[in-house]
């Protein structure tokens, strides 16, 4: 919690009034009382109508008064409250953004986002619930403890005991039945991954027959859940009764003693009144305290979270070569080489074995490079080296004659366009979604790109064309739509390097051809490097990396590869089964 | 609105019938409480008449009172706490039952209603929903009603005192719900704003780091944080106002309450010093009129409450409602061991009305043949499937196996007949060997075993940290999706039933385990007849009977030579376009 209060620095001012006027109100409150006792023992007593008109003035100026102090703490605890939470969800966004993959990987994205949306919340109302009650209902409990010393120390004295008595009671119940709610929520979890569950495998639940089984696994879970409820609730019922005894209990004591002070002419009437209605306010501020602490409670153990997150720094610390510098540096370079991966190993963090061993190979400008290999290969990882999502573990890898990590990021970055696995779209028109790649894309330059992805079709099909609303994760395209928009959006960059990873899974076999054909088609000196399982896919390629368990198995062109690579012969007649007779065929036919 | 809000206010009452006798006493026991509870300012006032000035104390009078007090005080707490727990019983329950009805639903629904729902609507139905329905109808209905007996009470007790002073507080009171519901009609828009403007936040957060990797990789961060600023500043401002404004309502009607006590408290001493009521009275009239607005404020807060858990209550009704899938007639045949002729007598289905899909469709599949579906991405083929295996029903014409209609046999005869790995791996929260036993509980740790290694999939389970008996999360968790797709073909492998479907079933696994598995997969479908969904033109090219499918469609039927054959045709486009870039590369 700590380092999260520098969010509230901006807010000093309204977070020192809001609970200072709150107690202005308090003590106004707390003279109510002293005042109705005054007008018994005195107007009445006395007969005096107008002092007793007098003290009714001042009641009500007493409530305006409060009215006026309470209204102004809202305000200020309000305002102190939101400002925290707007400042602290603004820093927490930026830090994430610039948490690298690494990162990424291992905090994950739900939990990410519940961090930043509820949790975020639940600390604001926290802030705002401190603000205004923490000091608040304290003050209440112990000035009506003070009041009663004023009025009668014997009297006071059964206040002192009934207190930490109603204290005990109050915060032992809730100690007690916090855990158990943990419990309840774990069970209530609990059902609710099952029901997540059989949504999502409805099909396979039905093939294989399950239902009934399901049901009772429901059945039994669900009734676990009561027990606990049930359990819980009579605990936590007991609340009520119990400190009503207390209180209750207390003013009988009250009552009593008041009578033999009075009898004995130490106090009067008028105070007994005034000892009563202390003691009643005091019970309205602990219950409020309790479910202050219980929301303070949540609301620490959320602040928490969200400081577990600022606690994690990004691993990878940008480079300082920019744009100017490596102008200079590349003015008389003269290899040809693009990308070089030198002896490059990797080790995820928390993933014990390397995952790629050794890679080295180069790739040259304008070349076109296919990497093949199994499920699990370590394809991906390659290419993940290149605009530097993760650091490599050894080795260095070099992009246009600088190593990555000496790099300002965003100019590495922009060098290269990346299409992922996952087709990911965003919000927005076709043409925002586009303009991702290259803000400043002329309109010529997105309708090259639509039509070298193959996505012009049925781009033009769609209402609106480049202003067709895309909904939130592409839900209105099909995948082998938003495949195509994604390299469509890599290609508007008109990037150095171009990486396509695995991006045409969802893709036939004769649109993948066509679009690799027109990338092949654009004439520029780009170099593609494209990750695939599929051997048709790669085989055209300049120069083709057969990965391997991490390792490279193999570089060579189709033809070096089939002759001699054992491994790549394996992937190829997988898929070409005929193709052994074929070949032979053909060169019969020639 | 008010007519549906009856129907479903009838539907809750039905449930919470189980319960009556707890709902009895419930009430019982709270009229009870209510009035125990009011006696006591009487009695306090009348202690505090006792109490009248030095030498003037009534010590006999007083003790009576108090003992009066210490049985009632004891008599309410253990009113309270049966009255809590019985509540608590109902409340609970009547949520179980409901849940349970939900779930029991779930299993009956048809698939198209699962398809076409939002799962994560379908969850918040059956776990919010009814959470909010239970504590606010349940809870908000003791509410309600201890606050009505509280008010009548309280009236009734300051009436038997004293009339005029009484007036005073129910003038003055409906004048806090009338500050609180002005507050609330002032604050409804600001809240609206702010809620919205937290929903847009939310979908940007959800989206920006839902895909923080594309974001990174374009280098776009300052965009997106110049967003994400722009809303929260909008944001900040919509949420101070909505929240100050809302929490006026406590300082205001608290204020209204002190005006009440400024009035009762002048009112009564003028009464007082006439005589007409006692100092004690006057103390009991105080702390009545310190009550009285509370079940005000309460009542108006539950009245909102009881509005939304209405709702809730509304919207899981209306999932218990639902249709459910068509009924198995009396009669319906069970499939034993079927030799696995099918045959399609036109078929005709569509997922909805206005769009056609599959029209007249015929096909006659003989026992132990190979039907592949191919096709361009999205073109339906899984809707053969989702007939096949009667998760959708044929709008007209007929399917039927062994000569026997699907609709004219148990569902689950049919679906133990056909093995079935589909595209997307699903995989239960469990240890391995639930997952691969779920067709066939009884099997032995050999079966197991022999089917995991049939499907190369004995090594990888080896290899982990428990073998067999490893706990994977609900969708698997850590393991690749290749892994996964190994998972539920060992599945399947396990109870080879006389018919399999395989949809897609090696699209995640690199060629060469691909190879492995297709010779298992062979031995597994000799004599049995097969459906296969995949990309792969390799996989398919040895089957019986090829269907090509075209946006929904079956546009051509027959095996790879005739289609191949055929000039122009669908498929051989297809199937040489992966041969053209082969032969280009080969020039």
């Amino acid at each position: 919690m700590k380092s999260l209060l520098k969010y509230i620095k901006d807010y000093k001012k309204e977070s020192i009034l809001a609970p200072l006027f709150k107690m202005l109100e308090a003590s106004f409150e707390l003279m109510v009382p002293l005042v109705m006792a005054a007008i018994i023992d005195n107007g009445i007593a006395g007969s005096d109508t107008p002092y007793i008109l007098k003290m009714g003035a001042v009641l009500v100026l007493l409530a305006a008064v409060g009215l006026a102090s309470s209204v102004t703490a809202q305000y200020f605890s309000a305002k102190a409250a939101v400002g925290f939470a707007t400042k602290l969800r603004s820093a927490l966004f930026s830090h994430i953004q610039g948490l690298s993959y690494t990162e990424l990987d291992t905090i994950g994205t739900s939990t990410l986002i519940t961090r930043m949306t509820s949790d975020v919340n639940q600390i604001q109302n926290g802030v705002n619930l401190t603000l205004r009650l923490l000091l608040r209902s304290p003050f209440i409990v112990f000035g009506a403890m003070v009041m009663a010393f004023t009025v009668d120390v014997r009297a006071a004295l059964i206040f002192v005991v009934t207190i930490p008595l109603l204290a005990v009671v109050v915060f032992g119940i809730m100690l007690v039945s916090m855990p158990l709610y943990k419990k309840v929520q774990a069970a209530l979890d609990k059902i609710l991954g099952r029901t997540r569950e059989n949504l999502a495998g409805a099909r396979v639940i039905r093939a294989f027959c399950k239902e009934e089984s399901e049901t009772a696994d429901f059945e039994q879970e669900n009734e676990l859940l009561l027990n606990t409820q049930v359990f819980v609730g009579k605990i936590s019922a007991a609340m009520n009764p119990v400190t009503y005894i207390i209180i209750n209990i207390a003013l009988v004591v009250l009552l009593w003693t008041g009578a033999v002070r009075v009898d004995n002419g130490i106090i009067t009437q008028g105070e007994v009144v005034a000892l009563v209605n202390y003691m009643s306010q005091i019970l309205v501020e602990l219950v409020k305290m309790a479910n202050l602490i219980i929301q303070l409670t949540k609301a620490l153990a959320c602040a928490k979270r969200v400081e577990g997150i600022f606690e994690i720094t990004s691993s990878m610390k940008s480079g300082t070569f920019n744009k100017y510098d490596i102008e200079i540096l590349n003015e008389d370079k003269e290899d040809d080489a693009m990308i070089i991966f030198h002896h490059v190993s990797l080790t995820y963090s928390g993933g014990g074995d390397e995952s790629l061993t050794d890679i080295d190979f180069v790739v040259n400008k304008g070349e076109t490079v296919g990497i093949i290999g199994g499920t699990g290969s370590g394809k991906t990882s390659v290419v993940n080296l290149i605009p530097r999502f993760y650091d490599a573990t050894k080795g260095h890898v070099i992009v246009d004659g600088i190593k990555v990590i000496d790099y300002e990021i965003p100019v590495l970055r922009e060098k290269i366009g990346v299409v992922p696995q996952k087709a990911v779209l965003f919000k927005g028109t076709i043409r925002e979604n586009l303009l991702w790649g290259n803000e400043h894309a002329s309109e010529q330059d997105i309708e090259d790109a639509l039509r070298i992805s193959q996505a012009k079709e049925f781009v033009d099909t769609k209402e609106g064309r480049l202003d067709f609303m895309i909904a939130q994760g592409g839900k209105n395209l099909s995948g082998g739509q938003k495949q195509r928009l994604t390299i469509a959006r890599a290609i508007v960059r008109k990037p150095d390097i171009l990486i396509l990873d695995d991006s045409a899974s969802a893709l036939d076999f004769a649109t993948d051809a066509k679009l690799r054909a027109a990338v092949k088609d654009m004439g520029n000196d780009m170099t593609v490097i494209i990750v695939s399982q599929r051997a048709a896919s790669i085989m055209f390629a300049d120069k083709i990396v057969v990965m391997d368990d991490g390792a490279v198995a193999g570089i060579g062109t189709h033809e070096q590869l089939l002759a001699d690579n054992k491994i790549y012969q394996e992937i190829y007649y997988s898929q070409f089964p005929d193709k052994k007779a074929n070949a032979a065929n053909e060169q019969a036919r020639r | 609105m008010k007519e549906m809000n009856q129907e479903i206010l009838k539907k809750v009452l039905d449930h919470i019938g189980k319960y009556k006798i707890f709902l009895f006493f419930s009430i019982v026991l709270a009229a009870i409480s209510v009035i125990l509870t009011l006696y006591i300012p009487i009695l306090t006032g009348q202690a505090v008449d006792c109490i009248l000035g030095p030498s003037a104390v009534d010590f006999d009078g007083i003790l009576d009172i108090l003992k009066k007090m210490a049985v009632i005080i004891v008599l309410t707490a253990l009113v309270q706490w049966v009255m809590n727990a019985c509540n608590n019983k109902i409340a609970y329950q009547v949520v179980r039952d409901v849940r349970d009805e939900a779930f029991k639903k779930l299993q009956i629904l048809p698939l198209k209603y699962i398809d076409g729902h939002s799962h994560g609507d379908i969850v918040s139905r059956v776990i919010a929903d009814v959470d909010q329905f239970s504590d606010g109808l349940l809870m908000g209905f003791t509410q309600l009603f201890t606050g009505v007996v509280t008010i009548i009470g309280t009236l009734v007790f300051m009436f038997s005192i004293n009339v005029s002073t009484t007036v005073v507080v129910v003038i003055l009171t409906p004048l806090s719900f009338f500050i609180a519901g002005f507050i609330a009609k002032r604050t409804f828009s600001m809240s609206k704003l702010q809620s919205e403007t937290r929903g847009e936040q939310t979908a940007l957060i959800d989206e920006m780091i839902g895909n923080e990797k594309v974001v990174k990789a374009f280098g776009h961060e300052p965009q997106v944080m110049e967003k994400f600023t722009e809303i929260n500043d909008r944001l900040q401002k919509a949420s101070v106002k909505a929240i100050f404004f809302s929490s006026l309502t406590n300082p205001c009607t608290r204020f209204v309450n002190s005006l009440v006590y400024a009035g009762v408290g002048i009112l009564g001493a003028f009464l007082a010093i006439k005589g007409y009521i006692s100092v004690g009275q006057l103390t009991s009239f105080l702390s009545y009129a310190n009550q009285y607005t509370k079940p005000f404020n309460e009542i108006s807060g539950v009245v909102t409450e009881l509005q939304t858990a209405l709702a809730c209550a509304g919207r899981v009704f209306e999932f218990i409602e639902e249709e459910p899938q068509m009924a198995e007639p009396d009669n319906a045949a069970v499939l034993q061991a079927p030799k696995g002729s099918i045959s399609m007598q036109n078929v005709c289905f569509s997922y909805n009305p206005d769009q056609k899909l599959i029209q007249n469709f015929n096909l006659e599949v003989k026992p132990g043949q190979r039907v592949a579906i191919v096709g361009p991405t999205g073109c339906g083929k899984t809707t053969v499937i989702n007939l096949l295996m009667r998760f959708y029903d044929v709008n007209s014409g007929s399917i039927r196996i062994d000569g026997i209609d699907l609709r004219n046999m148990t569902r689950k005869s049919l679906r133990e007949s056909f093995g079935m790995v589909l595209q997307e791996t699903w995989l239960h929260a469990g240890t391995i060997r639930e997952n691969i036993v779920m067709g066939k509980p009884d099997a032995t740790d050999d079966e197991v075993i022999a089917a995991a290694k049939a499907a190369h999939a004995h090594s990888f389970i080896k290899r982990l940290p428990m073998g067999y008996d490893t706990v994977i999360t609900e969708d698997g968790g850590s393991l690749s999706q290749g892994q996964k797709q190994l998972l539920c073909i060992t599945r399947v492998m396990l109870c080879l039933p006389p018919m399999l479907i395989l949809d897609e079933a090696t699209s995640s696994i690199d060629t060469r385990t691909e190879i492995k598995i297709s010779q298992a997969f062979n031995t597994m479908m000799k004599g049995r007849t097969s459906f296969i969904v995949a990309h792969r033109l390799s996989t398919i090219r040895e089957a019986d009977i090829i269907l090509v499918m075209k946006d929904g469609n079956i546009i051509e039927q027959g095996n790879h030579e005739t289609l191949l054959g055929k000039e122009g045709g669908f498929y051989a486009k297809l199937y040489n376009s992966q041969f053209e870039a082969v032969s280009g590369c080969d020039a």
